[in-house]
This record gives C-alpha cells, structure tokens and sequence, in this order.
C-alpha cells in the first residue's frame, strides 16, 4: 500500500511539476527578437500606430482630452467579473512609468504579455491581439512613447480576488489563447489585409465585440459577434456586416467622427476609441471598415 | 361612508401610481428632446458625412435648433428614481444623479458647443465641420459615462 501511495505522491508531484513548468513565462521567440535587431524608431509613424492601438483608452485618464491624452500615467480603474484591474502607468517616468525599458522589453510585453522583471501581465492587457503586432511598427511606437510626458504617478496594485493574485495559470492560458494567426482567414484586397491588421492586431476590437468562452479567451467562432460588455452593464454590440448594415463610408465616418448613420453618438468605452481613430488617417479608417465587410456573418 | 372607498382608490392613484406615470413622462420628454437633438444633428451630419450636399441656410436653422434644444432646463426631466436601475425603458445611469454636477457640466458644454456652431455653420462645409466634430464630441463624453449600453 505504502509503495501504491508514494507512486501516486510521485506522479502528483510530477504532474504539478509539469503544469508550473507549463505555466512559466515563455522566453522570446529569437527569430522574433531579431527581426528588432537594428530597427530605428520613426517617433511619427509610431504616434500613427498609437492612436491606431488605442493605448490612451486605457492608460490616459478617464474623461481626458486632446493633448491629456497622451500622459499615460494610469489609474483608471476596470471593474471585470475578474476583479478590478487598475490601468499602470506608462508613461517614459524612469521610476513610475517604463523609462526604464529598452525596445526589447516593450516588444517581450506587447508580443508575450511578460513584463521585463518575468512576471506575467493579465489579459486585460490585450496581448493576445499586440503579439501580431509587426517588428517595425513596435519600434516606431516605442519611439513615439519615449517622447511623451512623464508622469510621477505610483502604480496600484488591481483588486483582484485571492486566488488569482499569485498569478498562477497565466503561462498555460497564454499556450491556449495566445496566437499570432489571424481570426478572418478569408480572401481580402491589399486594403483589406491592412484594415485586418489594424483592427486585430492594433485596435483590438475583438476584446469587446468577441464574445469570451469559460475559461475568458474570445471565441474565434463568433468572431465580433457582439459579447457581454467586459467591464459594466448592458451589451457591446455584433458588428459583423449582417447585423450592423452599415456601408464602407458610414464606417470610416462612425470611426472618424463618433456620428452613427442614425445620427446617434458613440458612447461607452466606444467614446474613447472613436478618439483616438480619429487622430489615425483616412486611409486607415477605410480600411477598417473594408475588413469589417469580410468577417463571416454571425447569424 | 359611501364615499370611502372611492377614496382610498384615488389615495391609492395619487401616491402609487401617479409618481410611477410622472416617472414614465419625464422619461419619455427628455427621450424627445434628444430626439429633436439627433435629427437636427442629423441635418447637418448628413452634411459633412458627404450623404448630403451642404446648403448653408438649412446648416444655419440646424445648428440653431441644436442651440435652442440644448438650453432647454434640464431639471425637470430628471426626477430622482427615473434611473436605469430603478425602472425600464431609459438607459439613464444612476451616475447622472450621484454625480450630478459633472452632468451639468458636460450638459452645458453641449450648450457651449452648439451656440458656437450656429457662429459657423453658414460658413462653408469645413467651417461646418470644424464646429460639429465638438458638438458631438460633447454628445459622447456624456454617453460615454452616463448612459449604459443596449
């Protein structure tokens, strides 16, 4: 008996042994990490790829404006069904903010969700659509960012329940939801294929038009099928082209402007995104909306 | 005695219905004032969205009624208990009345914005634009906090 128990001891501790090993940060992919190798930053392409990543949403104050809108000294707070997730600060501040960081951390935190100490970041952070994010437009951001003011704010820690304080399990969350292939796989023009990166890999607007499965990762199959709004009350509307029916033009201009074709006005988190998509270009806005036609219906 | 129970009905009425009907109308003036707001909007949004040729006259009276409508006293169209969580049919958050004084304000600085818009709305499309892109900035800095989604 005593033999049976200390091989089931064994194969547990194995078992638990292979899980925290599953469960440790990945290291970077290296061919990814030298594809960073001898990039310059351009800090002007990089300001297009921030207002098109929606970084202010969430790491500028809430109700901020215009130029307010590029401190990003954190602080807004997210209430999830995870807990409360507090925005950190990242603004170029050496001590508070990431004025610490080389390019290479701010690529291993946007492609991996791993922050340069090792620890792994939430996915309220959206990772999961940055890992796609090109090695040129991850340097032009990092440029743009070292520019923008510091912010002595100190971080807070997210109130977030007991067990998911340790920060266990986000290693094998990452190994099942964390990919780099597309979710619309269709056939798409030129302007197309750049409006689906700009919308899955920079916008991210699947993290609320997505609905989630159990264990929180979007569920690819419903693809901007509409979802539980992900921190307050009501639904995040589907915007796949069956159910929204809007054109090209009402799109670009919704993106633009704020103004849907019934002349209501974006609200929620919507209010937030509008703004920055305002600052991005024409062309970009197009090309959102040209993608958004080509994901699969969801009725 | 006789006159009792007819009484206690209209006593009934009065405190138990009537507050639940004074509710439901204050609701449904402020849901028409912004309907009057979006289809005066929607005058001239249809403008710069390029799905309308612009017309400076009928830009003017729009942005005109946008400023009228916008000065209207709000006060008697939020009634304490007419929030989205105390009844149905109004996504009027409970924010606007715990935090009132921030919904004054971005109510105002809709007033603002649309009182600046009758100032250049005559001027051509891109004095037309330059003017809406605040006024429905405004719209969505109050949606963005005081009304829930669908």
């Amino acid at each position: 008996m005593r033999r049976i128990a200390t091989a089931l001891g064994l194969v547990a501790a194995l078992a638990a042994g292979i899980l925290l090993g599953l469960d440790r940060p990945q290291p970077m992919d290296p061919e990814r990490l030298g594809d960073l190798s001898g990039l310059t930053g351009d800090p002007a392409r990089g300001e297009r790829v921030f207002w098109a990543s929606g970084c202010a949403s969430c790491h500028a104050a809430q109700g901020a404006e215009d130029e307010a809108r590029l401190i990003l000294a954190g602080g807004r707070r997210f209430e999830t069904d995870f807990g409360t997730f507090v925005a950190p600060n990242i603004s170029p501040d050496a001590t508070h903010g990431i004025g610490g960081w080389r390019l290479e951390d701010m690529a291993r935190a946007l492609w991996t969700g791993v922050s340069p100490g090792g620890e792994a970041y939430f996915p309220a952070f959206p990772y999961t659509a940055y890992v796609r994010m090109q090695a040129q437009d991850v340097a032009d951001l990092w440029a743009f960012m070292e520019t923008l003011p510091p912010a002595a704010r100190r971080n807070e820690a997210h109130d977030l329940p007991l067990a998911l304080r340790p920060r266990l399990g986000l290693g094998l969350w990452n190994r099942l939801h964390l990919r780099p292939d597309w979710a619309v796989t269709g056939p798409l023009s030129a302007e197309g294929e750049r409006g689906r990166y700009l919308a899955e890999a920079l916008a991210h607007c699947g993290e609320c038009h997505t609905p989630r499965t159990a264990l929180g990762g979007l569920d690819t199959a419903r693809w901007m099928a509409g979802a539980a709004n992900p921190s307050g009350t009501g639904r995040i509307p589907a915007i796949t082209p069956d159910r929204l029916g809007w054109s090209v033009e009402q799109i670009a201009a919704y993106l633009d402007m704020g103004l849907t074709p019934d002349f209501d006005t974006a609200g929620g988190s919507m209010a937030d995104v509008v703004k920055s998509l305002h600052r991005t270009t024409p062309d970009d806005r197009r090309a959102i909306a040209l993608y958004l036609m080509r994901v699969p219906p969801s009725e | 005695m006789r006159l009792a129970a007819p009484l206690a009905i209209a006593a009934l009425l009065t405190v138990g219905i009537a507050p639940a009907l004074a509710s439901e109308a204050a609701v449904e003036a402020r849901q028409a004032q912004f309907k009057l707001l979006a289809f005066n909007l929607g005058t001239v949004g249809a403008m710069v969205q390029g799905s309308a040729p612009y017309e400076a006259a009928t830009a003017q009276q729009a942005a005109e009624n946008l400023a009228q409508l916008a000065s209207l006293h709000q006060a008697p169209m939020w009634p304490a208990g007419t929030d989205s969580a105390s009844m149905e049919g109004t996504r009027a958050l409970p924010g606007i009345w715990e935090d009132a004084d921030t919904f004054a304000e971005r109510f105002e600085a809709l007033g603002t914005r649309s009182a600046a818009l009758t100032e250049v709305a005559g001027d051509g499309l891109d004095s037309l634009r330059a003017g809406l892109g605040p006024v429905i900035q405004a719209c969505s800095a109050c949606h963005q906090d005081f009304r829930a989604p669908r």
